[in-house]
């Protein structure tokens, strides 16, 4: 079960290297979005997943808020 | 959406996979680096004052008034060791009894604003309510400075078509 991290500790792996996702819809990741973070929404992770992303590294995963 | 997004992606065998719950809305709100269209705008973050006077809870008050008044400033914000805002010092508050510890009479939880606010909305706000400055915290309360209503290049209500 993947694990939920603060901002602090998102800023201490983003900082190490890890991948940022953004799942949010294109338009709102166009608009703003974390440094260096890969887009793919929600519905098309399994299509684009391997594609974007290295699934060995760590990923940090984010959308607009708790909802 | 996040944990979603995240269960997901394990079950795609992906190994070490972390939601950042919180998400994008307290990262802006933290007033950390973004990227995408809306980097060229101006938040109020850019715009506060760093050099606000600071004090702690069990500093004298006459001694914090003086280090204000030298400073140029006309308040003082109350900071814990970590930086997070516990109080405020105004005109009034720093008039009082100088031997007066700065925890009996600065003002408990001031409004704040986050970092990640447009100057025009700020701008509406302070007019509305008829406030000259306001204080800007990240969203785990850590100072960041004062934002003067003077700074924002917002014209004031009532100035909007005045001379048209």
């Amino acid at each position: 079960m993947p694990t939920e991290i603060s901002r602090r500790e998102a800023q201490r792996l983003i900082g190490a290297g890890a991948q940022v996702l953004d799942v949010l819809e294109f338009s709102e990741y166009r608009e703003s979005h974390l440094p260096g973070a890969v887009h793919i929404h929600l519905r098309r992770l399994a299509e684009q997943a391997r594609e974007k992303l290295d699934a060995d590294r760590t990923v940090v995963v984010y959308c607009y808020d708790y909802a | 959406m996040s944990p979603r997004a995240a269960a997901r992606l394990e079950s795609l065998g992906f190994r070490e996979v972390y939601d950042h719950a919180a998400g994008k809305l307290d990262w802006f709100a933290a007033g950390l680096p973004i990227e995408g269209e809306v980097t060229s705008e101006v938040r109020i973050g850019q715009l506060v004052r760093g050099d606000t006077p600071s004090c702690t809870l069990e500093d004298r008050l006459g001694e914090v008034r003086q280090r204000v008044e030298s400073a140029g400033w006309d308040q003082a914000v109350v900071l814990d060791g970590r930086r997070v805002l516990l109080g405020w010092l105004g005109r009034d508050a720093l008039s009082r009894d100088p031997s007066a510890e700065v925890e009996t009479v600065m003002l408990e939880g001031p409004k704040t604003l986050r970092p990640n606010e447009s100057p025009g909305e700020t701008a509406s706000w302070m007019d509305g309510k008829g406030v000259d400055s306001v204080l800007v915290t990240s969203s785990d309360g850590t100072f960041l400075g004062v934002l003067r209503r003077g700074d924002l290049d917002v014209p004031r209500q009532g100035e909007l078509g005045a001379g048209a």
